[in-house]
């Protein structure tokens, strides 16, 4: 088996696995990424969501040999806890979060859409958002968080 | 050779007490030969101070508290609390949470308990209230100052003359050696520094940016994976298991079968999913499922154990001379945890212990549970607690607890189990499904004199406890019994009223020989429940049974007050003597800017959109909080689609520790409650479960119109600190309920609502 080469937030990594495993179980238990996790395993819920090529993927259902050479974001390439991106801010300012387990999929859908559409209506952000599952409900500081982001990005 | 260390070695060795540590990192200290600070491993004795609070050279605090955070906000809130009694600031405190072998046995995190258990008047408040009495007093001899001429301030003892003696001068490093102490006083809400501020929860920064330590990310050395193998039908028992069938699968390392528990050990996590999916197991077929659509009779057919809350012996006699008696009854199904990570558990167990890292609630009731599985010693058994996603109650934290050490102990390997979200729909302790009949007669002037109801309830196994791994499936699967209902009838009451699943409604009196606890006026009150054998597992669910039955007792209010064409708050207040209770409904009435009227609303068209209002009120578990809440809703009468609009809720939880906190679990709890109201139920049909993942078990998505929250919090100071997690939930379904009536006369009384159902109800409004 060859091993599969991995960009991940700014790394190349050589990974010895399966093609068809799903990229997720690679970020977990391969590179011990944390941001990425197992949320529902068939892209129903959205915790375990990167950016790839600018688009929020579903890593749980990705076999990793589908990447090719394209480069993975997760939750933790966006910013670090010393410096955290905008949109990681935007949330710690509303506290939105309570078990914070979703939050790849709330935070990494809701970055991609504003990069591609900076000016997306309300309309356009909930339309975005209809397959992301927060099951806290921590539905009005997260919103309140994205609405933040995309002012302080405008 | 493993390294064996006691907690006091362990403080010895690392040289300040102040300890943080990722969860792995504990395996070094394991402590089975000699139990902290003296004490039996497994029972860190809570009578001494020592196994509450250490004191470092430097005045750093270490506080060990066995009620641990889920994302509720209990590590932020308690160390607000450790530092507020201490007088020392938030940030030089650091809390561990739940490990049998370091913290206090505090059962199980639930039940809205933690505040109530640890804010009062008990254990970690009152050790912490010890500690500063302690210190004061050491600092009184040292400076040669009597204890009220000396002041303190962020852990610094000072004198009127200037001298000081820091808490690191004083015991750093030191044991106190001394009880917990009942009769320290607590510092007063009116002096709090730390307490009652909205201190932001510790974990935020490392939530957003993805570096947080879940259960999920515990990785030990030498760790392989795991994957279970569920009957597909409950009840479903092993003919055979065709290993043959995964042997092809690369890295597979055993198939494990022990009775009916059927599990696959793999050295990578995609190698077992892959086992897991392709192994053969013959099943022999459960007896079957009671249809669904009939299942709310069934339920009131079966033999029943059967408990009377209250009884006034005159409920007969009144509703026969009332002036109009009114009936009706409500149903609520069987729901999900459903939490968004499906549950994950590390366990490593060897021959002679074992460790697991568990997301359980009840790390000791776990320990015991793992003992009893692996046939190992109490002692040699530690559950370590380590954060998995939200769980709302028993999900299947404890169960995959269990699977994880199972695996372990047939593979002499640490083993890492990650159950899927069809393992756990399928299998998990479902709130429970109810029936609540009631029936109430009015006299002539148009009050309620009398209130009877009768509830049911479905149930089967629930928390394990510290006996009884059967009432989780793992347990029940290798063997091990579940509880079930043993029929009994009913004794008369006697001692004091006990409202803890809120059957009892909020308007009687609740008088049991003479005492009466109840939060209201009805005198001819009876109050009869059954609980009755469940095909499926059940469990505590956020509220569980507080919230079925107050849907059911606020909706029929509701109902009466419109029979009498009352305005629901008015009507309410009527009926209530308890002055929280009064206080929560006139405060959410105030808030919402309440109209003064019937429901429903006149007037109103039969088609198209329409808007409502209803109210509901709860004390919770009778006196574990007081809350009100309002709910507007839209609702399109030609699809039956509810939209609710906005949330009022007055919330009374005693003084409030952190009030965004307490904002975060409101709001949380008030959209989860909309979301069990309109549209989550678990699904069967002649054989098995049939809402088996997000697409078939609905859940509201992000992308809903977020309704607006207004939360008005009641801070009082004076009185005993209550939970606040369940509160408002609780009423959701009740005010919804009625804001549907509200706007369209229409009735839904099984929850949820959905569409066919609210169309239905506006079919029978005739």
């Amino acid at each position: 088996m060859a091993p599969v080469l991995l960009k991940v937030n700014g790394h190349v990594h050589a990974v010895d696995a399966d093609p068809e495993t799903p990229l997720l179980y690679v970020l977990n238990d391969e590179l011990q990424l944390r941001g990425p996790k197992f949320g529902c395993g068939v892209a129903q819920c959205g915790a375990c969501t990167v950016i790839i090529g600018g688009r929020a993927v579903r890593s749980c259902v990705m076999p990793v040999s589908a990447v090719k050479e394209e480069e993975i974001t997760t939750l933790e390439g966006l910013g670090t806890p010393e410096n955290p991106h905008a949109i990681q801010q935007a949330f710690v300012d509303e506290g939105a979060a309570q078990c914070g387990f979703c939050l790849s999929g709330v935070i990494l859908t809701a970055k991609t859409l504003l990069d591609e559409n900076p000016r997306a209506s309300d309309e356009q952000i909930r339309e975005s958002m209809s397959n992301v599952l927060c099951r806290c409900f921590t539905h009005t500081r997260m919103m309140r968080a994205i609405k933040r982001y995309q002012g302080r990005r405008a | 050779m493993k390294k064996e260390i006691s907690r006091r070695g362990f403080i010895k060795a690392s040289g300040a007490l102040v300890v943080y540590f990722s969860a792995t990192s504990l395996i070094g200290p394991f402590a089975i030969a000699q139990g902290p600070f003296d004490t039996h491993p497994s029972h860190v004795d809570p009578e001494k101070l020592d196994s509450w609070l250490a004191v470092a050279s430097d005045g750093a605090v270490t506080a060990y508290t066995g009620k641990c955070d889920f994302g509720q906000g209990m590590y932020t809130v308690q160390t607000q609390l450790v530092a507020e009694e201490l007088c020392v600031s938030f940030n030089s405190v650091k809390l561990i949470q739940c490990d049998t072998s370091i913290t206090p046995d505090e059962g199980t995190t639930s039940g809205s308990q933690s505040t109530p258990t640890n804010f009062n008047t008990r254990n970690l408040a009152q050790a912490a209230a010890t500690a500063r009495e302690a210190l004061v007093g050491m600092a009184t001899r040292r400076l040669g100052v009597p204890a009220n001429q000396l002041a303190i301030e962020n852990g610094v003892v000072i004198a009127k003359s200037g001298r000081r003696v820091s808490y690191g001068e004083l015991v750093g490093g030191k044991r106190f050696d001394i009880k917990v102490d009942s009769s320290a006083k607590r510092r007063s809400p009116s002096d709090w520094k730390v307490l009652g501020k909205s201190i932001p929860s510790t974990d935020r920064v490392a939530l957003m940016t993805g570096t947080f330590e879940f259960v999920h990310n515990v990785q030990v050395p030498g760790m392989v994976h795991g994957r279970v193998v569920r009957p597909p039908e409950i009840g479903a028992t092993v003919a055979n298991v065709d290993e043959k069938s995964v042997q092809h699968i690369p890295g597979l390392i055993k198939v494990v079968v022990r009775k009916n528990f059927v599990g696959v050990v793999a050295e990578k996590q995609w190698q077992a999913a892959q086992a897991a999916k392709n192994l053969k197991v013959d099943w022999r077929p459960s007896p079957g499922l009671p249809a669904q659509k009939d299942f709310y009779d069934y339920m009131r057919q079966q033999p029943s154990r059967d408990l009377m809350l209250v009884n006034s012996k005159n409920v007969d006699d009144k509703l026969k001379s009332a002036t109009q008696v009114l009936k009706a009854t409500y149903s609520h199904p069987y729901q999900a945890h459903g939490s968004i990570g499906s549950s994950c558990a590390v366990a490593d167990v060897q021959a002679d212990h074992a460790i697991v890292w568990s997301p359980t609630q009840s790390v000791y009731p776990t320990q015991h549970g793992v003992s009893t599985l692996t046939g190992l010693p109490l002692d040699s058994v530690r559950v370590i607690f380590v954060r998995g996603s939200g769980c709302y109650g028993l999900n299947a934290a404890d169960t995959v607890s269990y699977d994880a050490a199972l695996l372990s102990q047939a593979v002499h390997k640490p083993v890492r189990v990650q159950l899927t979200r069809h393992d756990e729909f399928i299998s998990e302790n479902y709130g429970s499904a109810c029936v609540i009949e009631q029936q109430a007669g009015i006299n002539a002037s148009g009050v309620i004199d009398v209130w009877d109801c009768e509830t049911w309830a479905a149930s089967l196994g629930g928390r394990p406890g510290y006996d009884r791994p059967g009432n989780v499936i793992t347990g029940m699967l290798a063997g091990f019994d579940s509880e079930t209902i043993t029929p009994r009838t009913a004794i008369e009451p006697s001692g004091e009223l006990r409202n803890g699943n809120n059957a009892v409604p909020s308007y009687v009196t609740g008088c049991i020989n003479g005492k009466c606890g109840g939060a209201g006026s009805i005198r001819s009150e009876r109050v009869l429940t059954h609980a009755v054998k469940s095909p499926f597992f059940t469990g505590p669910l956020r509220s569980p049974l507080r919230l079925q039955n107050t849907f059911a007792h606020e909706c029929f209010m509701d109902e009466i007050s419109a029979h009498v064409k009352a305005d629901p708050v008015s009507y309410r207040l009527r009926h209530l003597r308890e002055s929280r209770m009064i206080d929560v409904v006139k405060g959410a009435a105030k808030t919402a800017s309440w109209e003064t009227r019937p429901s429903p609303k006149s007037d109103t068209p039969r088609t198209g959109a329409v808007i409502g209002r209803g109210i509901a009120c709860v004390a919770y578990e009778g006196d574990n909080g007081y809350a009100a809440l309002v709910a507007e809703v839209e609702v399109d009468q030609a699809s039956g689609k509810v939209q609710a609009q906005r949330f009022v809720v007055a919330h009374d939880c005693g003084p409030i520790s952190n009030p965004e906190g307490l904002r975060n679990q409101i709001e949380g709890g008030i959209l989860q409650g909309m979301s069990r109201a309109l549209l989550e139920e678990i699904t069967w049909d002649d054989r098995k479960v049939t809402s088996i993942d997000w697409h078939s078990y609905h859940t509201l998505p992000l992308g809903i119109q977020v309704p607006p929250i207004d939360i008005a919090l009641l801070d009082r100071p004076a009185v005993k600190a209550t939970g606040a997690g369940e509160t408002a939930i609780t009423l959701v379904a009740a005010a919804i309920g009625n804001a549907i009536f509200d706007a369209t006369g229409a009735r839904v009384r099984e929850v949820p609502f959905t569409p066919d159902r609210v169309k239905a109800a506006l079919l029978a409004r005739g």
